[in-house]
């Protein structure tokens, strides 16, 4: 093994460039601020998870014991917003985007540095304003805020949170504005449009969801405080409104922000299938054109959440149709990614033992969703446990295995330093195996009939809600186990070398980690993606 | 029978047969496609593992074939499923002609039903097996769901207007009724059960108790006590339509447009009037808003349901040219 010294000839790293914690907080270096993400969603997803913890107790028994019932609509709640808006939806572009675009193009830093620590700044506001008003006194109206209950009826935090959440979405556009910019001016020469990296190519389409459909997010949560402060009569049928509205502009947000979480997911996943393979990806520009129609096609297919909600028979056939289309560019990739398998040098190591763990849940909520755009089989698991398993198999399934698969490939990157193998394989498992146990029982359960955000429920659902319990109970074993090793490594792990898994891609052709302007000098590119086969005879470290 | 599995739900309507068949062939497309890209990662996985001595030579690409392939077969696939839960989706939508009706209000956090012959119900619903069962639902307040897994219909109830959903039971039984959106505190208490009987058990359920008044008698009351009568009345010069054989005809507004008079239009024309006013009067009115419960307003429906006749009166408007704004004061001039 080769062991690249840092001292001397090179310039310093950028985790050394200045210390205490002012070079931190006014940083403008993208690896420093996707840091300061890392540590904030890590929060943020610990919050969120601490929240569900108190829910599947709540579920261990049919009988609403353990809490007050609005203690308990409070959790799951405060678990909704804080996993969709603060965790599922910055995580991978906030850390992994922010750190390796510009190191994946060539370039410095972003476009707009100063920006993108405006966008840290921004999400910690909100972050933080959503927390106060969670804290003091929480939210009952569920992450999706639906009216008439969350303008006129809830007694509870609803303009506070829905504020944290208006502000948190600048951070998004920001972030979005700054990739799209950054991807289109600052690749190195040579680097051109298809020899980008799929994981930039999914940014891209990312970017896009996150420009367009962010803002009607806002607009919808001004109406809403409209709504309750002023009573204005948007959504509220009593004064005129007409709820159903409400529903229309949310979804036309947050179903695009289901692929704002899964997108850049899928970006991560080509990577590591590619380097873990020794191979080019399979039908690099099928993969890469299949992110541009997910996010195409995913903003209009919204009308697929209200199918039982008194919208058109008509309306509801269109947004049918169109949501099994979306299914075809996603089926798309998974084919793909198998294919890269083919001929491959495949090895195991715990990023790709995430790839596995993404395609196999992947897979499953992929396929549970051609169930739920079928319109007649929908009406019945509509807001049953069915949705709930489908979406966390999607959303938490697909975000978590990629990030995390995508951390500990680029963790010794990031931090100079190796995580311990044997570890992480062991979490990963345990993480895909606690998942399962976690929300496979929830699809039977939303067939069985139970409706999602219920207290208490009939005894003859109780067996599999305890299934799904000893599951989560795993999952968070399995959450804590990487939170402890990676720290641990941070001061104990192995040194990383520069490119420790012998992988292609701009970001290994530097330090680990990276000097504060990425690159000695500007890197040129003369070849396409994924370039395993001109160097076939090289081999990884160790 | 399916029902009779574990793990799997009751059967008790006729449409739940034919969501259980979409289900299964769909879990049985999911079991094989899933095995598919299993099958094929864990045979790659362990054939092409590294250090491994296997023909690698020639790695293809990528392949216009394949992925022709597996992007144009899933979707063909996926346009069958489509048709196939649309067609099963329209028989939920539509319900039959001789279908009985009941009425449904939802309020945080119970289900008020009421029968045609005026029996009212909470948080129950008896039905008699064999026959189709139509509700109207509303709420007073937040959404709600109405939501029978065994009968594998649900439908929202919204404030401020009308939605149906409809049933024909096929097994005797209790099962259970959900409030599937989630509506506030209680959410999880907004339950009760269907009670589907046989025939002649059903009419002794429904002849006996507090029999009640019936809707439609209800609504006449209602209907006076309003002075409803008073403008909306057959004598020629009323200043409101008359409402003779109004249920299901189709009227003529202002401007050349026309309504289909239905439950949802006689239902805002109480509670806001002016939305669309019949051609050939002038916008009146008062809202009765806030002055009539839900229930009120379906009795007063259930009247106006039952009030037949010519309509005359109204044919004759609908023949007139069409109102500009500055004639319309002036038919309402002559008529006085």
């Amino acid at each position: 093994m080769t062991t690249h010294v840092h001292a001397g000839s090179t310039p310093k790293h950028y985790l050394i460039d200045g210390y205490g914690i002012r070079s931190w907080l006014l940083t403008t270096d993208h690896k420093r601020i996707a840091i300061l993400y890392l540590a904030s969603v890590t929060v943020m997803f610990a919050l969120g998870g601490l929240f569900a913890i108190f829910v599947r107790l709540e579920l261990l028994t049919p009988a609403g014991d353990l809490m007050q019932a609005e203690t308990y609509n409070k959790m799951f709640t405060m678990h909704g917003i804080a996993m969709v808006f603060f965790f599922l939806i910055p995580a991978v572009p906030a850390v992994l985007g922010n750190f390796l675009i510009p190191l994946m193009i060539g370039a410095k830093d972003l476009a707009f540095p100063r920006i993108n620590l405006l966008s840290w700044y921004v999400f910690v506001v909100g972050g933080l304003f959503s927390l106060y008003a969670m804290i003091a006194g929480g939210i009952d109206t569920g992450w999706t805020f639906y009216t008439p209950y969350s303008t006129a009826w809830s007694n509870t935090n609803v303009v506070p949170t829905a504020v944290g959440i208006f502000i948190t979405g600048f951070s998004s556009i920001l972030t979005g504005l700054n990739f799209m910019a950054t991807i289109h001016k600052m690749r190195a020469p040579g680097l051109t449009w298809f020899r980008l990296p799929l994981f930039v190519w999914a940014h891209y389409a990312t970017s896009i969801i996150m420009i367009l459909g962010t803002p009607v997010l806002a607009i919808t949560i001004v109406l809403v405080a409209l709504d309750r402060i002023g009573k204005f009569g948007i959504f509220d049928p009593a004064a005129g409104g007409d709820p159903v509205l409400f529903q229309h502009l949310f979804w036309f947000y947050s179903h695009p922000a289901v692929y704002i979480m899964i997108l850049p997911s899928m970006g991560v996943i080509s990577e590591l299938v590619s380097a873990f393979s020794r191979k080019r990806v399979f039908g690099y520009s099928f993969v890469a054109f299949s992110s541009l129609a997910i996010a195409l096609i995913g903003f209009l297919v919204w009308g697929h959440h209200m199918f039982v909600s008194g919208q058109s028979v008509y309306a509801s056939l269109v947004f049918s149709v169109l949501s099994f289309l979306v299914a075809i560019p996603s089926a798309v990739k998974v084919f793909n990614w198998t294919a890269t398998l083919h001929k491959g040098r495949i090895s195991f190591e715990t990023p790709m033992l995430y790839v596995f763990g993404f395609i196999g849940l992947f897979t499953i909520g992929g396929l549970t969703g051609l169930f739920l755009a079928s319109l007649g089989l929908d009406v019945h698991v509509h807001d049953t446990y069915f949705i709930v398993a489908h979406f966390h198999y999607i959303m938490v399934g697909g975000v978590i295995m990629g990030y995390l698969g995508g951390l500990h490939f680029w963790w010794p990157k990031m931090t100079g330093r190796m995580y311990p193998e044997w570890w992480g394989r062991l979490s990963a498992l345990v993480i895909f195996i606690g998942f399962n146990l976690t929300f496979f029982p929830q699809f039977v359960l939303g067939y069985l009939g139970m409706p999602r955000r219920y207290h208490a429920y009939p005894e003859e659902f109780q067996v599999l809600n305890v299934m799904s319990t000893a599951g989560a109970s795993i999952l968070g074993v399995g959450y804590l186990i990487p939170l402890v090793y990676m720290i641990w490594s941070m001061r104990y792990g192995k040194v990383a070398p520069d490119n420790p898994w012998g992988a292609k891609g701009l970001e290994w052709e530097t330090g680990s980690p990276p000097p504060t302007h990425n690159f000695e000098k500007p890197p040129e590119v003369v070849s396409e993606a994924y370039a395993y086969h001109e160097h076939p005879a090289e081999a990884r470290h160790g | 029978m399916l029902s009779d599995l574990p793990f799997f739900p009751k059967q008790a309507s006729t449409l739940a047969g034919e969501v259980d068949a979409l289900y299964l062939f769909l879990v049985g497309l999911s079991a094989i496609m899933s095995a598919l890209i299993a099958g094929t990662l864990i045979f790659f996985a362990i054939r092409y593992r590294r250090g491994t001595k296997v023909d690698r030579s020639n790695p293809p690409e990528g392949s216009l074939a394949l992925e022709m392939i597996w992007s144009l077969i899933p979707l063909a696939v996926v346009m069958v499923i489509f048709a196939w839960g649309a067609s099963v989706f329209f028989k939920i939508a539509r319900p039959p002609d001789d279908a009985t009706s009941i009425q449904v209000v939802g309020k945080r956090w119970m289900w008020k039903l009421q029968h045609a012959n005026g029996r009212r119900e909470i948080n129950e619903l008896h039905v008699p097996v064999g026959r189709a069962v139509r509700l109207t639902m509303t709420s007073e307040d937040v959404i709600h769901s109405f939501y029978v897994p065994a009968f594998r219909v649900k439908q929202d109830v919204l404030p401020g207007r009308y939605t149906h959903v409809w049933f024909e039971p096929t097994r005797p039984g209790r099962y259970h009724l959900f409030c599937a959106e989630y509506c506030g505190t209680k959410h999880s208490r907004m339950i009760g059960s269907v009670i589907v009987m046989e025939p002649d058990e059903f009419q002794a359920w429904l002849g006996g108790g507090q029999a009640g008044v019936s809707p439609a008698a209800a609504g006449q009351k209602l209907f006076n006590e309003l002075g409803c009568a008073s403008c909306h009345s057959k004598e020629s010069g009323s200043r409101g339509p008359a409402l003779d054989g109004l249920y299901g005809s189709t009227v003529l507004l202002e401007r050349g447009e026309t309504a289909v008079a239905d439950e949802e239009y006689i239902r805002e024309s109480i509670v806001d009037p002016m939305a669309r006013v019949v051609r050939g009067y002038s916008p009146l009115m008062p809202t009765f808003k806030g002055l009539v419960a839900e229930e009120g307003l379906f009795q007063i429906m259930e009247y106006i349901k039952t009030l037949e006749g010519e309509r005359d009166a109204r044919a004759e408007r609908a023949d007139a040219p069409a109102a500009t704004p500055g004639a319309l004061p002036e038919t309402a001039e002559e008529r006085k």
